[in-house]
Order: structure tokens, then sequence, then C-alpha cells
């Protein structure tokens, strides 16, 4: 029974008595259950329109390229095409996602003009009758491009002879004049002086995708009256409604959002990369519009989790105390930025992890490549960080002969300490959860360890 | 050939919520006729439950069964405003808002049924199977169906309820970095054990115990769903997983399908255990944290910690693939 009720009431049992709960800690089956077993769930892609069109893209081969001229004549002539797009067709080609939240600059063309800055990138929609018709008038545009070197490695991104490849003039985001999101925190080279013994290790990843069942796509219908209704898997119904209203330059509530069916989001369907354009192309034709990506451009153009390089340095005493760490974190962002310079805020805040540590000193750089742009992805700037952390723990651990568990019992955070971000730690349960995953090991700890306790203040303890 | 087995460890925390746009999350809650609830949202279910939690704090916080509650969801035409399903924070920022909807419905559920039965709204609970009765007189009692029928046709009421949660926008501090992004930290620690096989490289993850803490539990079985199919996905990412093989030295190789892009299937599925902590969050619905993001988390590194311990192979890039398996082996021989 322990996978219906795996709850061990026996932690924290002051805090957690429930006052007569009727609904809330029983299990009741999930709503979409039984409609995704008997394979009765309605996706957006289970809904057919009369006269729908499809839309497909033409992308570039280059990483890095100028685009000198771009014949869309044969993909017109091509049987089945209706319409064929170019930046010219959006009206505020120019975005980030992050405006609504006053995060800027908008670093990204919804169809390439001058330039391509990625392998992948959009340059021409193509709208037919058929979804093989739209495929062959894509293939069938012709771009001529003078290619450009590419930067492809987030550190030569950030060396002075780099070429710079955004048009903001830096290779990474800026963070209120900083070229990374910083933490300071106490005297970092103090604790390094202090410490008996410093380790300096290097952690990295390479992107990931997020691999959702259903691809990212929306079908746009055009209404009697004028409105667009958009059928999508967002994972953000409003978030998507704006931004599009503002890419394709029209009343908010000139659209309309429906979803709430996704086959797997993991933070993959927040970047809003279908629906403006199936609304432009909904708009031209007059007729319902599908834009879904392939499976290729799933896992080769869409945002992946950004690969991250993670430099800690750390400064231990002898009997186990972490007295200071510095920490440079480079996310690998690609080419624009959507969600990444949030990302690296979020890195920053989770450092330095779940333990004490009375300086800290992190840059937390969001670099721009010539690769596909990443985004979200389920743990978001915290993922990775946490495989360098964890890995880190577990080495000076050995290197100075220290039980892992009672290494990172004695650094654990507590309630009232102040993390780097300078918010005072409340709720905190990191003590207990370790004991408890000793206990389920048989793993042994002494008496002082198992004593140990996130609500007793750090001074009142070892 | 041989199988060399190890143990590794990984402890995490993970934020509720981040909120330097402000991430609020509304719901608007009304009652039909014959006593249906209608909570409506924008809010997006990716299949981790979020309709069928957010019904759960609805029928709890009106005292109604869960029968009666009405998910509605994701239409911006009728929906309130939602930021959207990510940051872990689902569950809580649409929790609260559907609580404080729920609260100030049934607010007017219960003087609409103390107009009816002639007491003070103040003397009435509910009993969470349908009616509202006299707290210690329980024969004195009316259904939900009654009360809203009377709401409808007699009183002349709306039994609704407006709820918004927003917490206040965090700007970082340029210099230091100060900021208040998240609302409380959930916790977790994994040990993982490993197969490593030292021919081919090959890392199989035998077993895998999770040890959470997420505040409340408000739906047992789908916290150990989430537990354990995030450390699937954790599995994943630690020994299969990328789109770019060779990052960031080649930019070529890159899977375009399910047959170059591996994922574990059922076979290498490692056995789970799972152990749930409760440590209320005081801003939480009945105490919840977020857990969806960092089920995925504790695994990688305590999967890496654990090749170590089996091999003595220290992998610091991730995947974690047979070949960087084979040279770290190599280089170990070498030495």
């Amino acid at each position: 029974m322990a996978k219906i009720n795996p709850i061990d009431p026996d932690y924290f049992k002051d805090e957690r008595a429930a006052p007569g709960f009727k609904v809330i800690g029983t299990t009741v089956p999930r709503s979409d259950a039984l409609g995704h077993v008997t394979g009765r769930t309605e996706f957006f892609e289970d809904r057919t329109f009369p006269n729908l069109a499809h839309l497909k893209i033409h992308r570039s081969p280059h990483h890095h390229a100028l685009i000198d001229s771009v014949d869309t004549s044969h993909a017109e002539q091509t049987p089945g095409v209706l319409r064929v797009l170019t930046y010219k067709d959006v009206p505020a080609n120019w975005y980030g996602v992050l405006r609504l939240i006053g995060i800027g600059p908008d670093d990204e063309p919804v169809l390439a003009e001058d330039r391509v800055i990625y392998k992948g990138e959009p340059i021409v929609a193509v709208v037919a009758d058929s979804e093989a018709a739209a495929l062959e008038g894509a293939s069938r545009v012709r771009v001529s491009y003078t290619e450009l070197p590419a930067v492809l490695d987030v550190e030569e991104a950030m060396s002075p002879d780099a070429p710079i490849i955004k048009r903001a003039g830096t290779n990474y985001f800026v963070y209120e004049g900083h070229h990374s999101r910083r933490i300071r925190f106490g005297d970092v080279e103090a604790g390094f002086a202090r410490a008996d013994h410093v380790f300096d290790w290097r952690y990295s990843s390479a992107p990931i995708e997020h691999a959702p069942t259903e691809t990212t796509g929306c079908i746009v219908v055009p209404q009697s009256n004028g409105r667009l209704l958009i059928h999508s898997n967002t994972q953000a119904a409003f978030f998507t409604l704006d931004n599009t209203a503002l890419i394709i330059n029209r009343a908010p509530t000139d659209l309309q959002v429906k979803g709430g069916t996704v086959g797997g989001g993991f933070g993959g369907k927040v970047d809003v990369m279908v629906e403006p354009l199936a609304c432009i192309a909904a708009t031209l034709t007059n007729r319902p519009v599908k834009f879904v990506y392939t499976r290729e451009e799933e896992m080769q153009v869409s945002s992946p989790r950004a690969a991250e390089r993670i430099y800690i340095k750390d400064g231990v005493l002898s009997d186990g105390r972490i007295v200071a760490r510095k920490i440079m974190l480079y996310v690998d962002a690609g080419a624009y930025a959507r969600h990444s310079p949030y990302g690296a805020t979020k890195a920053a805040a989770h450092l330095p992890g779940p333990y004490t540590i009375p300086n800290v000193h992190a840059d937390c750089h969001c670099v721009y490549t010539n690769r596909t742009p990443s985004s979200a992805m389920r743990g978001f700037g915290v993922t990775i960080a946490d495989f360098a952390i964890e890995s880190q723990m577990d080495r000076i651990a050995r290197a100075l002969d220290l039980d892992p568990l009672e290494f990172r019992l004695r650094n654990a955070y507590r309630d009232g300490d102040l993390k780097a971000h300078r918010k005072v730690a409340s709720g905190t349960a990191l003590i207990e959860v370790i004991q408890r995953a000793a206990e389920l090991v048989g793993h042994e700890l002494p008496e002082e360890y198992r004593a140990m306790s996130s609500t007793t203040p750090r001074g009142a303890q070892a | 050939m041989t199988l060399l087995r190890g143990r590794g460890y990984a402890s995490v925390n993970y934020p509720t919520g981040m909120n330097l746009g402000g991430d609020p999350s509304q719901a608007i809650i009304h009652a039909t006729t014959m006593g249906g609830f209608v909570v409506t949202l924008s809010s997006v279910d990716l299949g981790q439950g979020l309709k069928t939690v957010v019904a759960q704090c609805a029928a709890e916080t009106l005292g109604i069964p869960m029968e009666n509650v009405i998910i509605d969801t994701a239409d911006t035409d009728t929906g309130p405003h939602c930021m959207g399903t990510f940051a872990s924070r689902g569950t809580h920022r649409v929790g609260n808002a559907v609580i404080m909807a729920a609260r100030e419905a049934r607010e007017v559920m219960l003087q609409v049924a103390a107009d009816e039965l002639e007491v003070d709204a103040g003397d009435l609970e509910t009993d969470g199977t349908g009616f509202v009765r006299l707290k210690g007189s329980p024969a004195t009692k009316i259904h939900i169906s009654d009360i809203a029928l009377a709401a409808h046709f007699k009183q002349g009421k709306s039994i609704s309820g407006r709820g918004i949660f927003l917490k206040e926008r965090s700007y970082p501090v340029p210099e230091t970095g100060e900021m208040d992004p998240d609302s409380c930290q959930a916790h977790a620690c994994t040990v993982a054990e490993v197969e490593v096989d030292d021919e081919t490289g090959i890392v199989t993850v035998l077993r895998m115990y999770n040890t959470y803490e997420i505040g409340r539990a408000l739906n047992p079985a789908m916290v150990a769903q989430q537990v354990e199919g995030g450390a699937w996905m954790g599995v994943s990412h630690a020994i299969f997983e990328s789109t770019e093989p060779y990052y960031p030295a080649s930019r070529a190789h890159g899977p375009i399908d399910f047959c170059e892009y591996l994922m574990p299937g059922p076979a290498e599925i490692p056995v789970q255990t799972s152990v749930i902590l409760e440590r209320p969050a005081s801003n939480g619905p009945f105490g919840a944290k977020g857990i969806g993001e960092m089920t995925a988390n504790a695994p990688i590194p305590a999967i890496a910690n654990a090749i170590f311990d089996a091999c003595g192979v220290r992998l610091t890039t991730m995947p974690f693939t047979p070949e960087s398996v084979l040279r770290g082996l190599d280089a170990l021989r070498a030495a």
C-alpha cells in the first residue's frame, strides 16, 4: 500500500496535525485517468475541420549566416500551396516572451530577416491544402547565404575576441548592467583563506529534449464574427494569447485560446512558437490552419533544456564545515533569450544549494551561442546545478574521509538561517529527509546526527 | 566482465513558484441550480493532476462531496487569468486561489441555508456528504441542492466566489542578488543503487529510495506518482538523453526520433521505494508545497555518486553514457 499512501506520520507531528479533513489527504482518482487509458481524451489534433490548411517551415541549414536573398516563387507555384509567409507578413516580427513581465530586449524574430543565428531558424512559412504540399512548398524555397563564423561554446562566447552574434551587442544577457546574475554574500576570499582544504571542480551537461508524446502545435479557426479560436496544447493559455496578440498586432479580445489537455509539457510548451504564424495564416487564407511540429522539429528545433557548465570552488574546514563556496555558472541559452534569463536568476537564488555557507559568490551567466535556443524545462535553473552541487558534496566527503550523509547533515540549512540571497530560511526539512533516507536504506548515523533537527537553531546544536 | 555495484546519495531542496512576474492565478466558483459547484479557471493540467487536486481543495473548503465539483478550465473566454503551469506553482497558486473563492462561495451558501432553516449562519456546519446542518443538532439540516434551488429561485442570491493568489513581485538587487523569489521549499533525499558493467560501460539503476518533504500530501497516491514518475525522468537524464551527444565539440549527431533519442523502457526502470514527510507550509493550500519539477533532480547526482562508488569513475558531464564510463575505466587503468 506504500504507493497509495507513502506518508510517514512520525515527523513534524505537532505541525502536521490535520483538522478533520474529509477530502484533503485522500486518494481521489485522477480526473483524466479514465480518458487517457481508454484513448478517449481529446487532444487538439483530434479535432477535424473542413478545409483545414497546414503550415510548414523552411529553416536555416547554417549556424550563422547573412541572408542574401529569398526566392519564394517556386514555393508559391507548388500545387496545393495557398500562401507563403515571410517576416514582412508578421506585423510585430521581433518579440521576447518575457516582455509581458517587463523583461527585454525583444531579441527574436518570428521569421528571420537579414540573418540566421542558429541551424533550424525559421525563415519562410508555407501554407497549403495538405501537409505534403506544405512540406513540398517549404522545400522549394530558395535562400542564398553568406556564412559567418559560429560561436558554439559558452566560454568562447564570453571572451572579448568572440564574434558578436546578437544585435544588442553582447553575447550574454545583461542583468542591470552586470554580465551575470550575481550573488554576493559574506567574503568568499576570506573564507578560502580560513579553509583547511580547497576543492575546485567543473561540471557540465548537454542539451536535453522535453520528449513529449504529443509535439507542440495548434489549430487556429477563423470565427464568423472575425475572431480567431486557437486550439492549443500550450502550458499557459493567457501567456500564449497575450504574446500572440502582440506579435500579430490584434486586440487580445480578438483571440480565444482553448486548451488544457497536453500530451507532455515539461516546460516545452511555454515558448509561443506556433500560434502567431498559424493566426496570421488563418487570417490571410480565411481557413482553419494547423501548425504542429514534426518529431524532428520537436527534437532539434524546439527549445531543449539548456546545456550548462558549472565551476564550484569550496573552502572546507577539517571538521567538514563548508566556509566558502564560489560558483561560476554558464547557461547555454542558444541563439535567443526566451525564458533563459529567468532560469539563470532562478539558478542564482538556488545557490549554494540547501546548505548554510557563510561566504558565497556566484555569477550565473545567460550566454548566447549559435545553437537552438534553449528555454524552460522541468527544474529550470536548478536540475543541473543540483547535479554539480551534490556531486561536489560526494567528492568532498570522500576526500576528507567523511560519511556522505553526516557531511550533508553538518552543513544542512535550518530554520532561521540566512540564505545567500538574504532570505531567512523557514519550513526547512533537509535534515529530516536525510535522516529518514538513512533509516530507509540501513545507513547508520551516530546519535549526534540522529538528534539534529531543522527546527533547532544552528547555534543551539553542534 | 564484472558487474560492479555501488550506492550513491543526494539531498536537495526546491522552490515553489518563481514570482519575478508576481506569479498570479485566479479562480471563480459558482453554484448551479441543483448544487453543482463549477470552478472556473484558465489553468492547464499537464497530466500531473492539477484538476483533481484543486477539485479536492474546493470540495474540502466548501464542505461538499467531490462529485459536486466541476472543473472548467483552459478557455480564455470564460476562465480568469492563470500565469501558467510551470515552476512547480500549479497546486500552490491555483490551490490557494480556489480556496479563497470557495470560502467566499461557502459564506453565501451558509447564509442561504441559514435563511431557509431560520437559524444563524454562524451556527451551521457542513458534513461533507452534501448537507449543511446545525451544530449540535444534526437533524436540523438542508441539502446543498435545496440550498442552491432556494438561492436561484427564491432568495435571488448568487452562490459564488472569487479567488486570486498573488505574491508581491520581487526585484533582485543587482549587486548582491538579494531577492525573495519563492513561496516555500520542498526537500528530498534520494539513494540510488546501480550496477556498472565494466566491459560494456552500461549503467543499470537497480533501486531508488526517495524521501520527500512536501508540506502536505493533498492526494497521497498522486504524490507517489509524481515522485516516481519524476525519478524515471531523472534516470533518463542521467544515463540516456541528449539532443547533442557530443556537446559542445560537435553540433552533429543530433537524434531526430525515438529510435535515436534513447529513454528508459520498462526493463530499465528501477525498483522504487518512496516515503513522504509533511511539514505544512504556512502559505500553502492546506500546507502543500510544489514538487512537480524537483522529482527529477536528486536522482541524477545520486546515480553519478553511485557510479563512482561502484567503479571509481567520477563522471562530471551528463549524460553518463557507456562511452564515458569506459573512457573513465581506461583512464583508471592507465593511471
